[in-house]
């Protein structure tokens, strides 16, 4: 049936983003270009991170993706039947039987494996650019490593909220060297940003892969009298009780109750098939 | 006591035509050298290639370092280059939205050197910006608005801030006191000399206004289609040209 080479791409596109992804593995956060291609999908849609996962897949690979945690959405949907059926590999949503897995805005709570690539779908790889607007100096920035921009941001932060309020693509540094963007996760995930598994990260409009390979150190800007803090939403999962997870809140009835529950749908699941409850869980379904 | 400053047959070309051409001069610690000529004279492009803002054909611009004593700067590295222009040199545009960040708050603008080179302590940052807020005249309570809200005046008074809070030994600047009202200017010149004399800094200050250069300079150079005619103490050169060119330039905007 296939009108379509293994994973959509032909083999010298893959061969092109593969040259992109090692690159980027010998230079840890540096964001290398390469030339993004047309996708059967919107931009915004993760055509940066579709394209780095079909440069990564083999046949025997099991694949997974996960949008805001959930493997249910909309996105996450058709990237994992555009494989299934671009690709024919195995889908889960389980995280520890995936061997690649696209994300969006979450790193899954469970740790990864060597064994793990996790694929990131990137809008704005830039960390500078909301503070400098051109690409040649922001280029120069990261070529003489002249960030003290990037505190400025932070300052800016302080001063106005008293507080760092970046919550989300909140900015690193990697193995002691570039500046980066970790793409919008929440900043309670950073610390999982040190893992074993590989991580890629693919900018599909802006054209830019970059990667954190296992074991990089990976450390979260901030200033010594305002210490980058995870922060926690301090309540417990409701349906699985879990108390260091990823918390979003969700509305469980027309009159406007709410619960907090984990983001991670596969991690609440598998606590909740285990055995552990919150206060919700005998209530709800799983 | 070797000069802070060693320039040495610095020309620059922009295809034919000539820029400035084989200036030299010394510049001793403490002492402010005033470069004036008319429009299309070389100022800026001297000043610029100076500052590492534009590479010169030929000559040599030797800093002392605070390490590793005097050094040709055209000779340095990119990144020893910037290292130095946000450390012991400072640059002051003559518009201040070239060298402010317009997005950024005013304790972000003045705060911005220190963290590039390392200080990570919110709290000291922020007291070092109020120091320096205070000592160009901005009060308190503006630290956290932006430079857009401010008139061109303060605007000027915050790049110089933002410039001096590393401490620099040498300040380059150009036309500061440019685009500003008359009452503006005397006010800003008397701030920048105070600063100059009392943090005893040197500079090289490029202006086509006689008053500034007679406020601010010890010494001055003259320039006329990029080459240096005539230089001396100020006030010599200004109450005795001896080249013609001089004698036209002071008498004519003595007249204004
Ligand atoms: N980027 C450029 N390309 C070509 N020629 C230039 C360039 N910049 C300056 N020049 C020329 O070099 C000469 C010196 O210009 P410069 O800007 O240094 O003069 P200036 O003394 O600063 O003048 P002003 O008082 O108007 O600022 C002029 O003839 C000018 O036209
Ligand atoms: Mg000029
Ligand atoms: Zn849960």
């Amino acid at each position: 049936m296939s009108d379509y080479n293994f994973a959509y791409l032909d083999e010298q596109t893959k061969r092109m983003i593969r040259r992109a992804i090692l690159k980027g593995v010998a230079v840890p956060g540096y964001q290398v270009p390469f030339a993004s291609r047309e996708m059967p999908m919107p931009y915004g849609w993760g055509t940066g991170g579709v394209q780095v996962s079909a440069a990564c897949l083999t046949p025997d690979d099991t694949f997974k993706v996960i949008d805001q945690g959930a493997d249910d959405t909309t996105n996450a949907v058709s990237i994992r039947k555009f494989f299934e059926k671009t690709a024919g590999v195995a889908v889960t949503e389980r995280t520890c039987e995936a061997t690649i897995i696209q994300t969006r805005h979450r790193i899954p709570e469970d740790p990864l494996t060597e064994d793990q690539i996790l694929v990131y779908q990137v809008p704005i790889p830039e960390p500078l650019r909301f503070l400098e607007p051109s690409e040649v100096e922001t280029r120069r920035m990261h070529a003489l490593e002249d960030y003290g921009l990037m505190h400025v941001k932070l300052y800016e932060d302080i001063s106005r909220h008293g507080e760092i309020a970046t919550a989300y693509a909140y900015p690193v540094k990697v193995e002691g060297r570039y500046v980066m963007d970790p793409s919008p996760i929440p900043k309670f995930d950073n610390p999982k940003l040190e893992s074993a598994a590989l991580q890629l990260f693919g900018a599909g409009r802006e054209q830019r892969i970059y990667a954190v390979p296992p074991y990089t150190k990976v450390v979260s800007l901030d200033f010594e009298d305002y210490p980058f803090d995870p922060s926690k939403a301090p309540h417990p999962c409701a349906l699985c009780g879990a108390e260091d997870s990823y918390l979003d809140e969700v509305i469980t009835d027309d009159k406007g109750s709410r619960m907090f529950v984990c983001s991670d749908t596969d991690f609440c699941a598998s606590r909740r098939a285990a055995g552990h409850v919150g206060v919700a869980g005998a209530e709800v379904p799983a | 006591m070797p000069p802070l400053l060693s320039v040495h047959g610095l020309t620059k070309r922009y295809g034919a035509r000539i820029g400035c051409a084989d200036v030299g001069f010394d510049l001793y610690p403490g002492e402010v050298l005033g470069i004036v000529g008319e429009s299309g004279s070389g100022k800026s492009t001297l000043l610029n290639c100076l500052a590492g803002h534009l590479a010169p054909d030929e000559g040599q611009v030797i800093f002392d370092t605070r390490a590793e004593g005097p050094r040709d700067v055209l000779q340095m590295s990119e990144p020893e280059r910037r290292m130095l222009g946000r450390t012991d040199w400072a640059f002051v545009h003559q518009n201040p939205r070239d060298g402010l960040r317009m997005r950024i708050s005013a304790g972000g603008n003045v705060g911005e050197r220190l963290m590039a080179v390392g200080a990570r302590h919110y709290g000291d940052i922020r007291e070092q910006a109020l120091d320096w807020l205070g000592r160009v005249e901005i009060a308190d309570e503006r630290i956290d608005d932006r430079p857009s809200a401010f008139s061109g005046g303060m605007q000027q008074r915050l790049q110089i801030a933002r410039n001096l809070v590393t401490g620099p030994r040498l300040v380059f600047m150009d036309e500061p006191t440019g685009g500003l009202d008359v009452s503006v200017q005397a006010r800003l010149l008397d701030l920048i000399r105070g600063l100059v004399r009392r943090m005893g800094l040197s500079a090289i200050v490029v202006t086509h206004d006689l008053a500034v250069v007679r406020l601010l300079a010890d010494r001055l150079m003259v320039m006329k289609d990029g080459h240096v005619i005539e230089t001396g103490l100020t006030d010599q050169v200004l109450d005795d040209p001896q080249a013609a060119y001089t004698q036209l330039l002071v008498s004519s905007v003595l007249q204004v």
